[in-house]
């Protein structure tokens, strides 16, 4: 079989076993497994539109999830049922009053205006390099976070923002995880997504042999905060109601976490690590609530999940700096292509 | 109340605030100039520090020893922070540092709702330093506290002075910050320039974590996130690295705020941590060195 | 050197890499106590890298460093300044924020003795009067020719034993590099043992007793400096020339 056969195979399989997971998980298994696996392929969205800045652009950000809590924002506003937006939003400009979006169209036009909101602010950020970019995208967050917390005419303030109607199920997000892993996929083994490695392994050869600095950051960060838009309207779906700092700290925490597990410079790491953090953290949560050894009875620890989390993230930067995938895509031996690519890379640094 | 008094009082409390920025934003400088770290833990270092007062001061010590072990305590904190932490990780990339600092912050962070929930408790704070004093017949108060964190403050930075200009400690430590190689090559002991890097930065967040702490009457574990960030705007404002600019930089934070809050219509100050993250993206993109070390260059 | 004094520093078959890079391929160098070596040779030829391994500021991967009898490969260079080697370094390094006095107290601080460390600053004004006038100024705002006498004195305040001094004539001007090299002559004089890097051949060869020739990493050819200046072969060893 030859190599691009095998590749359209793999992609088919895919594509068959999540559809049949979307479309049959719900019948099969219990509703706690199934809400597992949603969030597990949410959090993949959100992870994988973070890794295109951050692990092939060399971008590191910390400020994505001020993205998700806009698209989550945007979409919830939107799609709000008329008859209760004059109740939870009375302050609203009217003619947001006047409509009330479905589903799609909404996510739709979070992802837009999230993206179009990366490219105000990326075109000043992506000149910094390093450390610096990171530090700026964090404040960046910092003033969605407060933003969020004073428009209290769109966003309820620091309190609860609810009535957003429960639409998000598995075949919606695995539907739209489909759609980030085919966009992402095309675009890092594309010619732009040479560049991005370029741009993120040495700028300054980068730009010496044509490419666009500038350009290859920005666009990499605008189309990661698209999917990060989108990625935020379906958890605001998915809650039905959050708040500010719903998308804070905490969240940025978590999908970093996610993200460097699994290698920064791999698709199919970014997913392996939102997996193993999901299901880490979901049998650390039934720990901590307690549980008895024998006559022992251990008592609720309500945050040590987090704090091994915290351990695990330290020991992967010690011991494991470029994760678990590092650079390398998880291929099931039917390609060897990027793997190869990166590995002559490397030996050239 | 007239006009002038209203911006003395405002004076007043700018002083008093930058005080507080400047003494955390100092300890964030000391230890990004010699190992360039964003050590974000060192929030959570204050709070050590002032959980460390609250809980001598709760089983009857007095307070001012409970103070000193305070700032003992967050000193330890910091040396082991930096022992397990960050000494591991010390050649790898800024971006891996600056993640594993977060990740300190994280754990520090949840241990500490783990053994003392989320939520507020008192800071036992002497009755001598809650009274307030009234100047033009009232018009201007400030408390005790107030007065002492500036005193204190004063102090405490003319200690450092000597410490940084005077010793061959503090001369190694200004030494390394500028060109590491250099330090090693006179033969300066790095390892332990940063250590007591760490100590002393750390027992500064200390004391910034007690005083913070006696301003706003309680303890909580997160309470050192807020000043941290704070204090990394006026670092970065002054020209991060350098402890001259942590100091200008955290009196022009207090400045601004204070500005922000008293001059400007409410519909303006309630976006104050906006604009103050606003300014520092600015810097970053307009004087990354900050005002004190305006050829920086960290751009394309 | 008609009875060849002890040797000083053995550098053995020194090995260093820079990731996947050989930098020195088996480096072998005396220096006997009170001589001048000159290391000269191209760019990349492994100068800068074998002081600086000498340092302690890179590990070698292969070889060995004998200093006065004790092996010091991978040391720690505080440690190495203290057994007696300080290090000029190319590019002069000095604390440009802080004042000249505070450099050369620096310079010094891996000692105890003050009366020592008081009569060495003492010397050094005799040998660079310049920075007596210049102490309490930044010596980021020295000129190049001031700065690289302060590196010297900076280095010398460790009181070494031996003084490894990396490309002294780079970034000065001309007029001064004399200045600087009499005073070298004149620590010579004074019986100062020295292992120099200087892209200047024939200054370097004025100076030193002997030079050894580097070549990618490797000693290409060695001998005696009288003999070195005539020969052809360090024309092409240094060059990299064919013929």
């Amino acid at each position: 079989m030859s190599r691009e056969a095998r590749i359209t195979l793999l992609v088919l399989v895919a594509v068959v076993a999540g559809a049949v997971v979307a479309f049959g998980a719900p019948h099969v298994l219990s509703d706690y497994f199934v809400r597992i696996i949603l969030l597990i392929a949410l959090n993949a969205i959100l992870v994988l539109a973070l890794s295109l800045s951050n692990g092939f652009t060399g971008v590191f950000s910390l400020g994505h999830v001020g993205f998700i809590g806009a698209g989550a924002y945007i979409s919830g506003i939107l799609s709000i049922p008329v008859q209760q937006k004059m109740a939870l939003l009375p302050h609203l400009p009217g003619f947001l009053h006047a409509f009330s979006l479905p589903f799609l169209p909404a996510t739709l036009v979070a992802g837009v205006l999230t993206a179009l909101l990366a490219v105000v602010v990326g075109y000043p950020l992506m000149r910094l390099s390093g450390y610096f970019v990171s530090v700026a995208t964090m404040g960046f967050l910092i003033i969605v976070n407060v933003v969020l917390i004073n428009a209290s005419d769109f966003t309820r303030g620091a309190r609860t923002f609810t009535g957003v109607p429960l639409e998000t199920t598995l075949p919606w997000v695995m539907g739209w995880l489909a759609i980030t892993v085919f966009v992402l996929a095309r675009l890092v083994y594309s010619p732009f997504g040479r560049a991005m490695k370029a741009v993120r392994d040495d700028t300054i050869a980068a730009s010496a042999v044509g490419i666009g600095v500038l350009r290859t950051r920005l666009i990499a960060f605008v189309i990661g905060a698209f999917f990060s838009g989108v990625g935020g309207s379906l958890y605001a779906h998915y809650l039905g109601s959050f708040s500010p700092n719903t998308f804070y700290f905490a969240l940025t925490m978590s999908l970093i976490t996610m993200l460097v597990l699994g290698g920064m410079g791999s698709l199919t790491g970014a997913v392996v690590g939102v997996i193993c953090v999901s299901l880490l953290s979901e049998v650390l949560r039934s720990v901590e609530r307690g549980f008895t050894i024998g006559d022992f009875a251990v008592p609720a620890l309500f945050g040590a999940s987090q704090i091994v989390l915290g351990f695990i993230f330290i020991l992967v930067m010690i011991f494991r700096p470029k994760g678990i995938m590092g650079d390398r895509e998880l291929t099931f031996g039917s390609t060897q292509r990027s793997a190869t690519v990166n590995q002559t890379e490397e030996r050239k640094r | 109340m007239t006009q002038l008094d209203y911006i003395l009082q405002q004076i007043v409390n700018a002083v008093s605030l930058g005080s507080l920025y400047a003494l955390v934003a100092v300890g964030l400088s000391i230890v990004f100039g010699v190992l360039k770290l964003t050590n974000f833990a060192h929030g959570d270092v204050m709070m050590v520090g002032a959980f460390g007062v609250a809980l001598l001061v709760g089983i009857g010590v007095p307070f001012p020893v409970a103070v000193i072990c305070g700032i003992a305590a967050a000193a330890v904190a910091g040396f082991l922070i930096e022992r397990i932490a960050y000494r591991p990780i010390r050649d790898a990339p800024d971006v891996a540092r600056l993640l594993t600092s977060l990740a300190v912050t994280y754990i520090i962070e949840n241990v500490g709702i783990l053994v003392f929930t989320s939520s507020p408790r008192n800071f036992p704070l002497p009755d001598i330093l809650n009274t307030s004093w009234e100047m033009s017949n009232g018009a201007i108060t400030f408390t005790s506290i107030n007065l002492l964190t500036i005193a204190l403050t004063f102090v405490s930075l003319l200690l450092l002075g000597w410490f940084i200009t005077r010793t061959t400690t503090g001369l190694g430590m200004r030494a390394a910050a500028e060109d590491m190689s250099a330090a090693h090559l006179v033969g300066l002991n790095v390892n332990r320039l940063i250590i007591v890097a760490f100590i002393v930065a750390s027992a500064y967040a200390g004391l910034a974590g007690i005083l913070w702490a006696a301003q706003a009457g309680v303890v909580q574990p997160q309470m050192g996130f807020t000043p941290l960030l704070k204090a990394f705007v006026a670092a970065i404002i002054g020209g991060f690295g350098s402890i001259a600019g942590a100091l200008v930089g955290g009196y022009i934070l207090g400045a601004l705020e204070i500005f922000i809050v008293a001059f400007l219509p409410s519909s303006v100050s309630s976006y104050r941590d906006a604009i103050v993250f606003a300014v520092l993206i600015a810097f970053l993109l307009v004087r990354p060195g900050g005002l004190l070390q305006p050829n920086r260059e960290i751009k394309l | 050197m008609a009875t060849p004094s002890p040797v000083l520093l053995s550098v053995e078959n020194l090995e260093v890499n820079f990731g996947a890079v050989r930098a020195l391929k088996g480096i072998s160098l005396d220096v006997h106590a009170g001589e001048v070596v000159a290391l000269v040779g191209a760019n990349g030829a492994g100068k800068s890298t074998t002081l600086r391994t000498i340092s302690g500021l890179s590990r070698p991967r292969g070889g060995r460093i004998i200093f006065d009898g004790k092996p010091i490969g991978g040391v720690a260079p505080s440690r190495i300044v203290s057994l007696g080697i300080a290090q000029s370094p190319e590019g002069r390094r000095l604390f440009g924020g802080l004042t000249v006095a505070d450099n050369l107290r620096l310079g010094a601080c891996t000692r105890t003795d003050k009366d020592a460390i008081l009569r060495d600053s003492e010397r050094m004004f005799m040998l660079f009067p310049i920075l007596k006038q210049r102490l309490k100024q930044l010596a980021g705002t020295l000129s190049g020719g001031e700065q690289q006498q302060l590196a010297l004195a900076r280095a010398l305040m460790a009181a070494p034993r031996l003084l490894l001094l990396d490309e002294p004539s780079l970034g000065v001007a001309p007029l001064l590099v004399r200045h600087i090299f009499s005073a070298l002559a004149e620590l010579k004089r004074q019986g100062m043992t020295m292992l120099l890097v200087e892209q200047n051949i024939t200054l370097a060869l004025d100076l030193a007793d002997r030079a050894y020739v580097l070549r990618t990493g490797q000693v290409a050819l060695s001998g005696r400096s009288a003999e070195l200046r005539d020969s052809e072969r360090v024309a092409q060893a240094y060059l990299g020339a064919a013929t």
